[in-house]
């Protein structure tokens, strides 16, 4: 690893001035009283307004397109189809199988077909009516099963795999000799059932198309750098004449890391007219566009010892893609390969298989690829634990995997908080004195995760910084930095600001950044993986270790003292020996451009070499990994099976707070969504293959008198490589949710839940199940 | 964002001049009152209308009074929020108070009125959707479309009454003022639907509802509403049950009238619940013996269909749990009964 990773866990200056504190967000004031531009409040002049038609068959060969009569229409300017954008992409180099307009096929009832550019949007949706397209019907494959076993006719053709997208297995350790020596096994299947992110921001991009060729497409996406590097593939334009800019962006959860189809139709249509063109997805569009989190059917069989110790475990999973692969092959290993952590087990086995069938594309969502297999794994873990008669916090307590070790499958764990994340939640909770003694129908469960602070495995092979940034300081004593990094919501421009002010010894309005645009700002990798407070906050303190140590070296000449003296705080530079050396740090800021010319710094991150020796074994590999306990409460309305979440207790080991109230913040609405997948979304196609309620009317998400009380008990563990010592915030507090409450339930109502999500109607059929277990007469109509 | 189709929209300022336009118009004229079920239909062109004829600036629609009669009159275009936080309504007829209070969410019960919520369209999972989804099925029976994706093989459209309000006044016996071309008629709401999820009601073209009437209830009136819902805001019905539960002096129970919603084209009145519980006390084991006989009364006689969203196994096996419920809370003066 070079030195310039590494930054040390102290603060620059002794103690922490800035980082800490529960400051307000740089865009908090913007977005409050509505200034902030989003990328539809983005007008130009004289532009165009674009929209898609999509196909109404799930499998299909387009025989042909006949857009004459929309093209007649008057007000329509252009209308492009598949032909027009021939070249495939995916955010994954190796699996490009994405067109921006369908070419000979469609996969899924609403799989973009056309795009017109029109005066108005009205006019735009009358012309897509004018669209004739002549369809071949083709089988549609519902059922991730039937895609395992049928490859004709192919979902994506001329693939040697069929409709299988990824398979991978790997092996780690005796793990059959492991099991075969095991006191207790645990062995059961669990289903994750399918839900998407609801970002309340709808996908939108505006582009526009210079005279003297320069396109520019403002886009409401997560990783500029990855749309940038697609738009410059699929319009085969080179990419210096490419500037992608993220607006302002109202949630993504994952759900924008892909390119999208509205981007490239947009920039074609600019280019095609000579005018900037629009297109705004509807709330319907965007549940087709989807990249939500992939439905697993899961089985596993943990092997351990009398005494809860793990000896193995043995995974296989069937992950249902959707039409496309997206970051499938990610999703294919992560779904095995972030397991290994917080508990140690001495052999692994994980039998990964992605297929393809004809419904809208998964992706990823917040916690992806790992929340699925951890929810099966956590009841199960709770199962062994019921199996072995030892208190569920117990178990977890004897696997922990330490600190400053390596997994099973070859992972670097350098620091670790989950034993402090047990402690806080079992004391928040009151867990040894209520856990398995509440009453009938009120129950505690616990569960615990690990997740990636960002991973050494850059979407595309290459050696150059994951992380960028550029200072550009002024004379009137503002410090500018340009940053890649895409601020989705989570707070990464509000890190950067904090961390310069932090290095540099400044009062917060002497800093603004400028953010995800290719134009100004330095390539980063963008908001996914967890990687943005880590990788972009090593690259800031890089950036300003250079600057402060040129401001420190003109001071010390311009006092005539040692640099040891010199500090730089609250706007102000001091010299600690002699109270009558002191000036506003906008003078330092003069005095180093006197002693070096103009000033400015660049700083970049890169991960050290991480991952095991094995075809695979860097992707999940993560510079440091944050660590996660939760205890969910919950009733059980017995009558109704209506199960209620009453309160969940979040402990994160987050490695150091930058700003506690962004950490908390991060947790809650981790929590919130896990406590949505398990008891309420459910992101599924009709007999017909078309989406059952592409509205936020019938996708149900909580609203706020649905939302239990979250409490957000933050551990800091100090992580030896990240910005102060801390780590990731945003993805890890969701995956223990779920399964914790399916631990309750059974703590409340002796019932396992293993397949999500818990509806009503489940919780009812099991409980019935269990009285005739036990029995007891069954009754009809929720028995009291 | 779906866009709004485009029309004309007419501002009246009286029931007259409301009624003179929707006639010249013709039939494919509508009408919008808080417009929360409107224009999300016409997003999804359920209807193309030319006109639209606004009722917001009619003030004599406006308002809760007792009329001479001692009937509770209340205007059409009273919003959802007044009703429900209404002391006249809520202690005379409570049902309906309830009712209101659960319609949708906050701000839409504040621009959603008690007439809209009465004439309410049906709601079916295929039909309520845009028409690029609706046409991805080649439509349905309530609009464009020959075949019903509820039942197969049905000719006879299943969409779902889903209006909170019309079972809870259908237990208070209320009437409807309507007012058309031809003159205005009382119309009383029992009487009032078709089984038809196509158009459930008996409301002619260019017949405006100006007022809701509720009789005087009886000194020991007590009523409820229960509503089944995933969320507990926002959401349609799954189920509605209103109750009705009169008793006398010595509390023992004189009327009972229990209807139903969200499981048909209409909303449905209990049949033989009466005959259960007429001469009981409103409390105790004989009273809660008989709430089991009704609940499993209520459980024979109602059959929901897959036609809303949501899980019909497990809004049958509801039915007896919220009529139970509904009918103690009406007796305990309780209620609504949903899930907070």
């Amino acid at each position: 690893m070079a030195a310039r990773d590494r930054h040390g866990k102290d603060a620059p200056w002794g103690e922490f001035a800035v980082v800490g504190k529960p400051l307000r967000k740089v865009d908090g004031l913007a977005k409050a009283t509505g200034a902030a531009i989003y990328a539809d409040d983005i007008a130009l002049p004289g532009m165009l307004h674009a929209k898609t038609l999509r196909s109404p068959h799930a499998h299909a060969r387009i025989v042909s397109i006949d857009a004459s009569d929309a093209l007649a229409l008057p007000g329509v300017h252009a209308v492009i189809t598949g032909k027009d954008l021939p070249v495939k992409y995916g955010v994954i180099p190796w699996t490009p199988d994405e067109n921006a307009l369908a070419v000979d096929k469609v996969r899924f009832i609403g799989d973009p077909v056309a795009a017109v550019a029109a005066v108005d949007e009205d006019t735009a949706n009358a012309a897509l009516k004018r669209i004739r397209v002549e369809y071949e019907l083709l089988h549609a494959y519902l059922d991730p099963r039937e895609s395992l076993t049928r490859h004709d006719p192919a979902i994506h053709e001329g693939r040697k795999e069929g409709n299988v997208s990824k398979n991978v297995l790997l092996e780690f350790g005796a793990i059959d000799q492991a099991l075969a020596t095991s006191d207790v096994i645990v062995e059961d299947e669990y289903t994750f059932h399918g839900t998407t992110h609801a970002a309340i921001e709808p996908h939108c991009a505006v582009a526009q198309y210079s005279a003297d060729g320069v396109l520019t497409v403002w886009s409401a996406t997560q990783i500029t750098h990855y749309v940038h590097r697609a738009l410059a593939r699929v319009l085969e334009l080179a990419p210096h004449r490419i500037r992608v800019v993220q607006p302002c962006l109202g949630g993504a959860f994952g759900g924008k890391s892909d390119p999208f189809s509205l981007e490239f139709c947009v920039a074609t249509l600019a280019m095609r007219t000579g005018r900037p063109v629009k297109m705004l997805y509807t709330r319907e569009e965007v549940f087709y566009c989807h990249r939500g989190r992939h439905p697993m059917q899961m089985r596993y069989r943990t092997g351990a010892s009398k005494d809860g110790m793990l000896r193995g475990v043995d995974a296989k999973i069937l992950i249902d893609g959707g039409s496309y692969s997206s970051f499938g092959l990610v999703t294919t290993y992560y779904a095995g390969q972030l397991l290994t952590g917080p508990y140690a087990f001495p052999t692994y086995r994980f039998d990964s298989t992605r297929v393809f069938t004809n419904k809208p594309p998964c992706g990823p969502k917040r916690g992806h690829g790992s929340v699925q297999p951890r929810f099966a794994f956590e009841v199960q873990l709770d199962q062994l634990a019921e199996k072995l008669a030892l208190d569920p916090i117990e178990i977890r307590r004897r696997n922990f995997v330490g600190e400053h070790t390596t997994t099973v499958n070859g992972q670097r764990i350098t620091s670790n908080g989950f034993l402090a994340c047990l402690d806080q939640v079992e004391r928040a909770s009151d867990w040894s004195t209520r856990h398995g003694k509440l009453p009938f129908g009120r129950g505690l469960g616990v569960a615990g995760s690990m997740y990636i602070s960002g991973t050494n495995y850059p979407v595309y092979p290459n050696k150059m910084p994951q992380a960028g940034i550029q200072l550009k300081v002024d004379r009137s004593g503002l410090v500018l930095a340009f940053t890649g990094g895409n601020d989705i919501g989570q707070g990464s421009n509000s890190v950067v600001q904090y961390i310069v002010a932090e290095e540099l010894g400044l009062a917060l309005d002497q800093v603004r950044v400028v953010a995800a645009d290719t134009d100004l700002c330095p390539v980063d990798l963008g908001a996914y993986s967890s990687r943005v407070t880590f990788m972009v906050g090593n690259a800031t303190i890089d950036a300003c270790r250079k600057l402060r140590a040129q401001l420190v070296e003109a001071l010390a000449a311009h006092w005539q003292v040692d640099a040891k003296r010199v500090r730089l705080i609250h706007g102000e530079a001091l010299d600690l020996e002699d109270a009558t050396h002191h000036l506003p740090i906008v003078e330092a800021f003069h005095l180093a451009e006197e002693r070096f010319d103009t000033l400015g710094a660049t700083g970049s991150y890169n991960t050290p070499e991480l991952g095991g020796p094995y075809r695979g074994g860097t992707i999940g590999a993560s510079p440091a990994y944050s660590f996660t306990a939760h205890v969910a409460e919950v009733t059980v309305d017995i009558e109704t099976g209506r199960v209620r979440c009453e309160k969940v207790w979040i402990a994160h080991d987050c490695g150091r707070a930058l700003n506690p109230m962004l950490v908390a913040g991060q947790m809650e609405g981790s929590a919130y969504m896990g406590v949505a997948e398990a008891l309420m979304e459910e992101h599924t196609v009709n007999r017909y293959g078309l989406h059952r309620g592409p509205s936020l009317l019938d996708y149900r998400i909580p609203t706020s008198v649905d939302t239990p009380e979250l409490a957000a008990l933050i551990v800091e563990s100090l992580d030896p490589e990240g910005p102060y010592g801390a780590k990731e915030a945003g993805e890890g507090p969701l995956h223990p949710s779920i399964p914790a409450i399916s631990n309750a339930i059974f703590d409340a109502v002796g019932i396992r839940l293993k397949h999500l999500p818990f509806t009503p109607g489940k919780v009812l059929a099991a409980l019935a199940e269990r009285r005739a277990r036990a029995g007891e007469p069954t009754v009809a109509g929720g028995a009291r | 964002m779906l866009r709004l189709p485009k029309f004309e929209v007419a501002t009246p300022s009286s029931v007259g001049e409301a009624i003179a336009l929707l006639a010249e118009a013709g039939p494919s004229a509508l009408v919008v009152a808080g417009g929360t079920d409107l224009l999300p239909n016409l997003k999804h062109e359920l209807a193309t209308p030319e006109l639209v004829v606004s009722l917001a600036g009619i003030r004599e629609l406006v308002g809760i009074r007792v009329d001479a009669g001692g009937a509770l009159a209340i205007g059409a275009m009273t919003t959802l929020a007044e009703v429900a936080a209404s002391e006249l309504v809520r202690t005379r007829a409570p049902a309906l108070a309830q009712a209101a209070s659960l319609v949708a969410g906050p701000q839409l019960r504040t621009m959603g009125t008690l007439g809209g919520n009465v004439l309410l369209d049906t709601r079916c999972q295929w039909i309520n959707q845009s028409y690029f989804w609706r046409s991805a099925l080649g439509f349905c029976l309530k609009k464009d479309g020959t075949k019903c994706h509820v039942v197969e093989g049905g000719k006879k459209c299943v969409a779902a009454a889903s209006n909170d309000t019309a079972p809870a006044l259908m237990t208070l016996g209320a009437t409807l003022e309507l007012e058309g071309a031809t003159g205005r008629r009382s119309q009383p709401l029992d009487d009032f639907w078709v089984a038809d999820g196509i158009y459930n009601k008996k409301l002619a073209h260019a017949e405006l509802l100006t007022e809701v009437r509720v009789p005087p209830t009886a000194a020991g009136h007590r009523g409820a509403y229960g509503k089944l819902r995933e969320r507990n805001s926002i959401d349609f019905p799954l189920l509605g049950v209103a109750v009705r539960l009169d008793v006398d002096a010595a509390e023992r129970i004189q009327a009972v009238d229990i209807v139903v919603t969200a499981l048909a084209a209409q909303p449905k009145r209990l049949a033989r619940v009466a005959e259960l519980l007429f001469g009981l006390p409103a409390r105790g084991a004989e009273f809660e013996r008989a709430l089991e006989a009704v609940a499993a009364t209520a459980a024979k006689q109602c059959n929901p269909l897959p036609h809303i969203p949501g899980d019909h196994e497990w809004r049958k096996a509801m039915v007896p749990v919220w009529v139970r419920r509904t009918l103690r809370a009406a007796a305990e003066r309780g209620g609504p009964v949903h899930e907070d």
